[in-house]
């Protein structure tokens, strides 16, 4: 096979020893270690490995890095890899996208025939009507997508996230960075250098020995300081107060880790990027960049092409040509644009340049045509901080402006110079910015209530000394007399940009989403400034005055894997739930806990719960301890009802209501002592709750003396219903009085419960049967249940999960905050309004309610929705819940079911529901419509309860 | 993301605390006008300025407290902050 490997050179970054294989589409292939995929791939004499986007242009590599338009393949399982900057591995299975039947020869290359209906807008236009046939478009047109495979079947694998806090982060690893990196690591700061490709030195590595030499140094000296370097790895965003996003691409044994740090300072030396140039045929296989030519010649030892016309503008063309000459490439013709030489045009076979036209319009046969045309500077992160970078016609590039004074930017983007004096520039800026540190480190520690004492006073803000770098004439070119690519990723042309500016898309931001330009895989970095150029052209204004596009993070791609990090959900268990599992009982995930739903039947669970006695881990179940003479008033305010006569033992029932009314938690709280009071919650508002009772107690009552400590971990909480459950709870609390005359319903008793003191217990009951819930210290929960289960053997003592509970509470009609409410149900709604008590001086939501409450507008109230209990007419159907209630034969919504079972103790099915007033008197029929279709009937009912509505079991 | 200075904490990740929003004084609940609670309740000023908001330090000390925040910035001034002299850069 041939190889366009030439013979060893001195800066090489391959090992020729280790020879690596590979497949290309199949074909079994060899590059050597440090190849990149794409150099690899040049070497074996692959050139074709792309088609365009639109047109399915044939494609090769330009920029031999990791922006290079052309460059996205496919490797095994994953899609889209920038083969001009992975490194090659051993048994890589490399193929080309989206293409049919071959690279070579891909069909939908038909595009390119019909291009001239394929401008700018062409999608939008074309397939906008009729909508009816868009589901069919879009089946066709998906076909055309590009991208690569994504297999849904490939593993999981293992992401991962990191937190960081360096004095310093310096974004770009070239002579400068690392300078910069250096110097502030000497000057005592920690330091992270973030390099985006696989090795330090930026251009210097494909540069001569003596350049190499200094890379050898520095590298050395940066290990030497132990500053912390990651390569392979990108400055992906800078956010507020310098927090910085950094994917890191090649941690060992992570396929990509987010590192989040919080820097004192950023530097940002993310170099230049070459910009391709515009003109016919520009995107030809055998048109390269400078810098593409430079990298591969001398890092890869791979001969670009055999006979070359180099264009250029800079130092990076001549010494491309001279490269080229050094590796036996003949240089047919070096067009020097600094002295009015140019190009016009490429010409030859689809896939290959075969003749360059020059500006004289002679022509010059060639396989390869150099460019160097000038350079963009990456000023992403800048951006990001807030600096809008202005352009300076005379060096053709834009500069940073004003970053914030937390952000150094430093090298090539800044300003032009010899080595010495980029090197000399990141320096300065290092040791600014480790000075910017230290006074940033005394401030935040100065700020820091509990933090040592700082030594002496605070430091002057460090002023901006740096002697700035020159900026260097530089033509100004962007587009040769003729019409070329500008986005190669998005195959828009100058042409397309023209075409939309004269339809009216002639704002950059507006020509951008138009024409897709810049929004390709490259995102910019190559063609942004070209587009604004050929804007400006066609508006006759400079590129100044158009501007450019803001650019945003990332400012390269992050992985959703990356992003996702290791999953870490912490859980929250009772320490009764290995018993449960082990016991058969089905884990439900309800918030943060796992709860049991059942134990394999939960309807014979209703039914020996309401015969026998059950028991059922209620840990979740939200509790607040409340100490202080104040606690009748703090209860006063956040319920509707009245607390402030509640004697010791007793315990009550109240809904809580937000400023506006709507009906925020509910639950009952008993009196312990004379100043201890226990709260309980909705499991799920345990946390809210709390928060909001010290919003109450420190903004609006900081007078108030109330403790408020969150107790629900502390106690597990085990409620035991049924009618024998006195029985049972008699047993283990022998010294406590249950007689029902002292130990009434809704009252609370400290006891001694199974050995374990301190025990809260109270009478209750959400199912509605005779019931003690008792609140046991966590540690001894287990002891507790197990004695329940064993000494209620004979009793028919058997557990029951969430779901038995559900039916029960239903059964009961027992409303569930956020289930049967929801954000607009305000307390009179609910059927609860003897819970309002609008003599209090004040409670939360006390304005809204008293309105609410006072509205005699008819219109109004027969509107108001109503918690009322439904059953169906035919007692086996169980509307699914959320079905809509509607009004008669029509779909006018009237209300909607909240909750529906098929009751085990009254063998029918039972809903709670919310419907408008003016329907919701008893006895009224209502229409429900089933999620199938169906319309079945149902009765209002007079109680919430369907079962036990004067409660007698439950005051038994 | 923002650096919040907490009285009691010192300066802390945004994500550690809870914004509750513009501070707002409660009206008295039994004379208020619907248009006044309705105030309270639901309208922002929302400047693009110096305004005064209130923060609940969540995972740290879980003490609500006000901060003067720039929206245009982001700087906070004059945090009520032990031992800080200066107050922030403003």
């Amino acid at each position: 096979m041939s190889t366009s490997r030439l013979s060893a050179r001195s800066g090489e970054v391959i090992d020729r020893t280790k020879t690596v294989p590979f497949t290309w589409n199949g074909r079994s292939l060899s590059g050597y270690d440090g190849d990149t995929i794409g150099s690899a791939l040049l070497a074996n004499n692959v050139r074709i490995v792309s088609r365009s986007m639109k047109y399915h242009r044939p494609r090769s590599y330009m920029s031999m890095d990791y922006w290079d338009p052309n460059a996205l393949l496919q490797v095994g399982d994953e899609p889209n890899v920038r083969s001009a900057h992975r490194r090659l591995e051993s048994g890589m299975d490399v193929s080309a996208q989206n293409v049919w039947p071959s690279v070579d020869r891909d069909i939908k290359a038909a595009n390119g025939l019909v291009g001239r209906f394929l401008t700018a807008g062409f999608y939008y236009k074309t397939f906008i009507n009729p909508q009816r046939l868009w589901p069919l478009y879009e089946k066709v047109l998906a076909t055309f997508a590009p991208g690569g495979k994504v297999d849904l079947d490939t593993p999981h694998g293992y992401y991962d996230k990191r937190y960081a806090h360096p004095d310093v982060v310096v974004a770009g690893g070239g002579p400068a960075g690392m300078a910069a990196a250096i110097s502030a690591a000497e000057a005592g700061a920690s330091v992270m250098l973030v390099e985006h490709e696989y090795g330090l030195g930026g251009h210097l590595r494909w540069g001569d020995d003596s350049d190499r030499a200094i890379v050898a140094e520095m590298s050395q000296r940066l290990i030497d300081l132990g500053v912390e370097v990651l390569v392979d790895s990108t400055v992906t965003g800078r956010y507020d107060d310098n927090w910085i996003s950094i994917a890191q691409r090649s941690h060992p044994g992570v396929i990509e880790r987010l590192i989040k740090a919080r820097a004192k300072i950023l530097v940002v030396a993310a170099g230049l990027i070459e910009r391709p140039y515009v003109f016919s045929g520009n995107d030809k296989p055998g048109v390269m960049l400078s810098g593409g030519v430079r990298r591969l010649v001398n890092m890869y030892g791979v001969r670009p092409g055999s006979r070359a016309v180099v264009l250029t503008a800079n130092e990076s063309g001549d010494q491309a040509a001279a490269d080229l000459e050094a590796a036996g490439v003949s240089v047919v013709e070096l067009v020097d644009a600094r002295n009015g030489g140019g190009v016009t045009a490429v010409e030859g076979s689809p896939s290959q340049v075969e003749s360059v036209t020059l500006a004289d319009g002679s022509t010059r046969e060639a396989d390869l045509l150099v460019t160097a045309v000038g350079w963009t500077a990456p000023t992403s992160l800048l951006n990001m901080s807030g600096d809008r970078p202005s352009y300076d016609a005379s060096a053709a590039r834009f500069f940073p402006s004003a970053p914030p004074d937390t952000v150094l930017a430093t090298g090539g983007m800044v300003g032009d110079g010899t080595l010495d004096e980029l090197v000399g520039h990141g320096t300065a800026t290092g040791q600014l910015a480790a000075a910017r540190a230290a006074v940033t480190a005394y401030r935040l520690q100065s700020t820091t209530a509990r933090a040592l004492p700082v030594d002496g006073p605070e430091p002057d803000w460090p002023s901006d000394q740096r002697a700035p770098l020159a900026h260097r004439q530089h033509p100004e070119l962007y587009r040769s007399s003729t019409h070329g690519m500008v986005d190669f990723s998005e195959d828009v042309s100058s042409k397309d940009l023209v075409a939309a500016a004269a339809e009216g898309f002639d704002s950059v931001e507006l020509l951008k989403r138009f024409t897709t330009a810049t929004m390709g895989p490259s995102q910019g970095k190559l063609e942004t400034v070209n587009t604004v150029a050929v804007l400006a052209e066609a508006r006759g204004e400079t590129i100044e005055q158009v501007g450019t596009t803001v650019w945003r993070p990332p400012y390269a791609p992050i992985s959703l894997g990356g992003l996702a990090g290791r999953i870490f959900e912490p859980v929250r268990r009772s320490p009764m739930q290995d018993w449960h599992e082990a016991h058969g009982a089905t884990p439900l995930v309800a918030g943060a806990w796992i709860r049991p739903d059942h134990y394999g039947d939960a309807a014979e669970e209703v039914r020996n719960t309401r015969r026998n006695v059950g028991i059922i881990d209620v840990s979740p179940l939200g509790k607040l301890d409340l100490q202080g003479p104040d606690v009748p008033q703090l209860l006063n305010l956040l319920y509707t009802n009245k607390w402030s006569k509640l004697p010791v033992g007793g315990v009550r029932y109240g809904i809580m209501c937000a400023e506006d009314g709507v009906v925020l938690d509910d639950g009952v709280t008993g009196r312990l002592s004379d100043n201890r009071y226990l709260m309980t919650t909705t499991s799920s508002g345990a946390a809210s709750v709390w928060e909001w009772a010290e919003n109450w107690l420190q903004t609006e009552r900081p007078s108030w003396k109330v403790d408020v400590t969150p107790v629900t971990g502390a106690y597990a909480s085990i409620n035991v219903a049924g009618p024998k459950s006195r029985e049972l709870i008699g047993r283990l609390a022998p010294e406590l009085d249950l007689d029902p005359e002292r130990f009434k319903y809704m009252q609370v008793r400290t006891a001694t419960v199974a050995g374990v003191d301190n025990c809260v217990v109270w009478r209750i009951g959400f199912t509605g049967e005779l019931s003690y819930e008792v609140h046991v210290p966590a540690g001894y929960a287990l002891h507790l249940w197990l004695q329940l289960m064993e000494q209620g053997l004979d009793l028919g003592v058997a557990p029951f999960g969430i779901e038995a509970q559900r039916i029960m509470r239903l059964e009961k009609g027992h409303f569930i905050v956020g289930q049967d409410t929801d954000g607009l149900t305000k307390a009179p709604s609910t059927g609860m309004g003897a819970l309002i008590k609008m003599d209090k001086e004040d409670f939360v939501g006390k304005p809204e309610l008293a309105w609410e409450l006072e509205n005699s507008d008819p219109d109004v109230l027969k509107r108001r929705p109503a918690v009322v209990a439904l059953q169906t007419l035919d007692p086996q159907i169980v509307p699914e819940e959320a079905s809509q209630l509607v009004r008669g034969t029509t779909t006018e919504i009237i209300g909607r079911i909240t909750s529906s079972r098929m009751s085990p103790t009254l063998g029918r099915s039972i809903c709670l529901g919310q419907i408008e007033q003016q329907y919701a008197d008893a006895g009224n029929i209502v229409t429900i419509l089933l999620t199938d279709g169906r319309r079945i009937e149902a009765e209002v009912q007079a109680h919430h309860a369907h079962y036990d509505p004067e409660g007698e079991r439950l005051r038994g | 993301m923002l650096i919040v200075p907490c009285p009691h904490c010192g300066p802390r990740n945004s994500s550690d605390l809870r914004y509750v929003g513009e501070s707002h004084s409660r009206p008295d609940p039994n004379t208020a006008t619907p248009e006044q609670w309705r105030d309270y309740l639901y309208m922002e000023d929302n400047p693009a300025d110096w305004l005064k908001e209130t923060w609940y330090c969540r995972s740290g000390c879980r003490r609500y407290f006000t901060l003067e925040r720039h929206t245009g910035s982001n700087e906070f001034r004059n945090p009520p902050i032990p031992g800080n002299k200066k107050g922030t850069k403003a």
